[in-house]
């Protein structure tokens, strides 16, 4: 086989990851063991009372028996059981690999992850979901396809910060629910609760030594594991395909599809910049300082977190992960191909209004006219795309200040602030709702001049 | 007296460190005063303030990766020319002959990690709201310093000179070639001219700019790494000092007002 989906290596590497996640597993049984919990067994079998560390004990010896398997049955990769059967790869690309199905998916995952966060941030359940995230990791590794582009060398960055976002994500879920759960019981906070003042030295020197001596060690053995990349020498005359800007402007590079270079590589960008650098001056809501919560500034964190995973890691992870030659989409489990198609029959707002719904054709210049006169048949062309752009930018904000929910963050606000914030909204709603746009309308441009480059 | 007393009363020592060793309270609080490194901090802090769960460190673990990337850079500029007969070469030199080739290995990971180590510092902030009063202004240089970052990765990402470096840069510069008013394909760079002369070409846009040429080439190879090893290295300590600086002024650490 050329492409062989399982190596003896990779064989023997995983069975290193499920040692390691059958160990992390005995300690959280113990760790169960020592809280006495037990769940009681359907009547049918006799309704005892279990304790539930036998569940997780059980767990972590199938997967010792697992690794063990895959340290001793490294010599014979094409006949190794423990692999992603076809049809379920097979699936798996057929219905995610669409832009639209994996957008809806991450904001409803995003949706989910506020709505259920009482639920998901129980230890036993985030336990369970880190279980289930490392086992399709490490289940996937066993597809060649799958490993070329998640085991490229730049790429394991973004697999770890991905694990790192999901930590960090659940402390903070569940420091929130927990300050939340207390400030509607009236009790003090945690942040407020044995706050005692400690000396620097060392209570804080210590833990920073610590982390520094950590960070070494796991940089040194990441440099010793994985080699830095290093292609062929550089050909201005070969480029690559696909050609990806580094990995954390992947998420712009992805926002190409939609909107032209001018803005998704310099307006969009100044505009996060410029965005968060406003944020502490438009963030009127005095609670919420120096602790963690969720309802006492759901609106300021939803919309954060809205910006920062759907339009922003979930953007780098489809640009990296999922984007492969001419920039289609293609599956986690699916080969790269180079010749694969994806018929293009976009259109513009001009084309649709003044082709398809008037039927009159779009009006154009005559030859040899004026500039003053192809300006202004070029403004009468796509006047009714600039009527939707300066509507959305310039007279919702008014309007969203009259009425509604965002009126009394007017009355907060005041006019300036108002107008840059309802402004920023806007502009990071722009990208979904061109995506929509996009998958609905076949909407190529809404504006569409390419005399002047100026497309939106 | 054991050797360790003997050390600590030798008049090297205390001319060095200038107090005994922080055994009791009193030192303890002298030793964050009167080091110059410790100094950064202040003699006492909240214990809620730095448990873990609470700060989770990645401010510093961001400022001891830019640390690491300064030992590391500057050790592998001793190797490395920044020439296109050279720099590809010098890489390879490094990966396969050089001692101390790892060097590039932790640079380039330890730059990843950052980008990584950048983002949750500024997560953690967000979700603390610790950008909020009196710390709007360190949010904002705080900003400005994950702008740097990211300029640094980036402009360090040529300087290998494989296909990888030499893609990524272009297909990432070339948005500057679409910049409204000074990029010459973007929107509003045809009404800058002067008597039918355009101001804005592919030769004096800010691509050129950004590149020192029309393609990613020598010049543009002399321009990153000099913004890479000098410049914005020059304006991120810079930075940081007044971060840290900032940190202190404005309240020290996150803690519930």
């Amino acid at each position: 086989m050329a492409h062989p989906n399982l190596t003896s290596s990779v064989i023997f590497g995983l069975g290193w990851l499920y040692l390691i996640l059958c160990l992390m597993n005995s300690f959280w049984a113990m760790a169960q063991l020592k809280k006495q919990k037990h769940f009681k067994v359907w009547d049918i079998f006799g309704g005892m009372e279990v304790p539930s560390a036998t569940t997780w004990f059980a767990y972590s010896l199938f997967l010792g028996l697992v690794s063990f398997a895959h340290f001793s049955g490294s010599g014979s990769p094409d006949r190794f059981m423990l692999s992603l059967p076809e049809f379920f790869k097979d699936s798996v690309d057929s219905i995610l690999a669409d832009p639209r199905v994996y957008f809806a998916l991450t904001v409803g995952g995003f949706a989910l992850m506020i709505w259920l966060r009482e639920w998901w941030t129980k230890p036993t359940v985030a336990w369970i979901l880190l279980n289930m995230s490392i086992l399709f990791l490490a289940l996937s590794m066993t597809d060649w396809d799958f490993r070329q582009i998640v085991g490229k060398p730049d790429n394991v960055p973004i697999v770890g910060m991905l694990f790192l976002l999901g930590f960090f994500t659940w402390i903070y879920f569940s420091r929130a629910v927990d300050n939340d759960r207390r400030m509607a019981q009236g009790l003090p906070i945690r942040e407020r609760e044995n706050n005692e003042s400690v000396l620097v030295w060392p209570d804080l020197v210590y833990p920073e030594l610590i982390c520094m001596i950590v960070l070494t060690v796991i940089l040194v053995a990441w440099g010793i594991g994985l080699p830095a990349p290093l292609e062929e020498p550089a050909n201005i005359a070969k480029t690559p395909n696909p050609s990806k800007a580094p990995w954390y402007f992947l998420g712009l590079q992805e926002m190409l599809v939609y909107y032209d270079p001018w803005l998704a590589g310099v307006v969009f960008p100044s505009v996060i910049l410029g965005g968060l650098m406003a944020l502490p001056y438009i963030d009127f809501n005095k609670s919420g300082n120096g602790y963690y919560t969720f309802n006492e500034r759901s609106f300021a964190v939803s919309t954060f977190l809205f910006g920062f995973f759907p339009l922003w890691v979930a953007l780098i992870v489809l640009g990296t992960f999922l984007r492969g030659p001419n920039w289609n989409f293609f599956g986690i489990y699916e080969f790269w191909d180079v010749h694969k198609l994806e018929a293009l029959n976009n259109k513009n707002l001009s084309e649709i209004v003044w082709d398809d719904m008037l039927g009159v054709g779009r009006p154009v210049a005559e030859a040899g006219a004026s500039f003053a006169s192809q300006s202004v048949t070029i403004l009468i062309r796509e006047s009714v795309g600039l009527i939707f752009v300066f509507l959305y930018l310039a007279a919702l904000p008014p309007l969203m200040a009259a009425t509604g929910y965002f009126r009394k963050y007017y009355n907060r606000m005041g006019f300036i602030r108002f107008m840059v914030f309802t402004n920023l909204i806007l502009l990071m709603a722009a990208l979904p709702i061109k995506m929509l746009l996009r998958w609905v309308l076949n909407l190529k441009y809404i504006v569409a001049i390419p005399e002047w480059f100026f497309n939106i | 007296m054991s050797i360790g007393d003997y050390i600590r009363d030798s008049q090297i020592w205390k001319s060095i460190f200038r107090h005994p060793a922080p055994h009791d309270r009193r030192n303890r609080i002298v030793v964050v005063l009167t080091n110059f490194f410790l100094h950064l901090h202040p003699v006492s802090v909240k214990q809620q303030g730095i448990a873990l769960s609470y700060t989770w460190c990645m401010g510093g673990v961001t400022f001891f990766l830019f640390l690491v990337e300064t030992i590391t850079g500057v050790l592998l500029m001793f190797y490395y020319r920044p020439t296109l007969e050279w720099a590809f070469n010098d890489i390879l030199a490094l990966r396969d002959v050089s001692t101390l080739g790892i060097m590039r290995e932790i640079h380039r990971w330890g730059a990843h990690a950052m980008v990584i180590a950048v983002w949750l510092h500024m997560y953690r902030v967000f979700l603390t709201g610790s950008y909020k009063p009196p710390r709007e202004f360190n949010w904002v240089v705080g900003v400005i310093l994950l702008v740097l970052t990211l300029l640094l990765s980036f402009t360090g990402y040529l300087l290998p000179w494989d296909q990888l470096a030499v893609w990524a840069i272009t297909v990432g510069s070339n948005m500057a070639r679409a910049t409204p008013f000074l990029g010459y394909e973007g929107p509003g760079a045809q009404l800058l001219n002067i008597g039918g002369y355009d101001l804005i070409t592919s030769g004096s846009d800010a691509r050129f700019l950004l590149l020192g040429s029309r393609f990613v080439g020598e010049a543009t190879l002399n321009r990153f790494y000099i913004l890479h090893c000098v410049a914005i290295p020059l304006v991120v300590a810079l930075l940081i000092a007044i971060h840290f600086w900032r940190i202190r002024k404005d309240g020290g650490i996150s803690q519930p007002l």
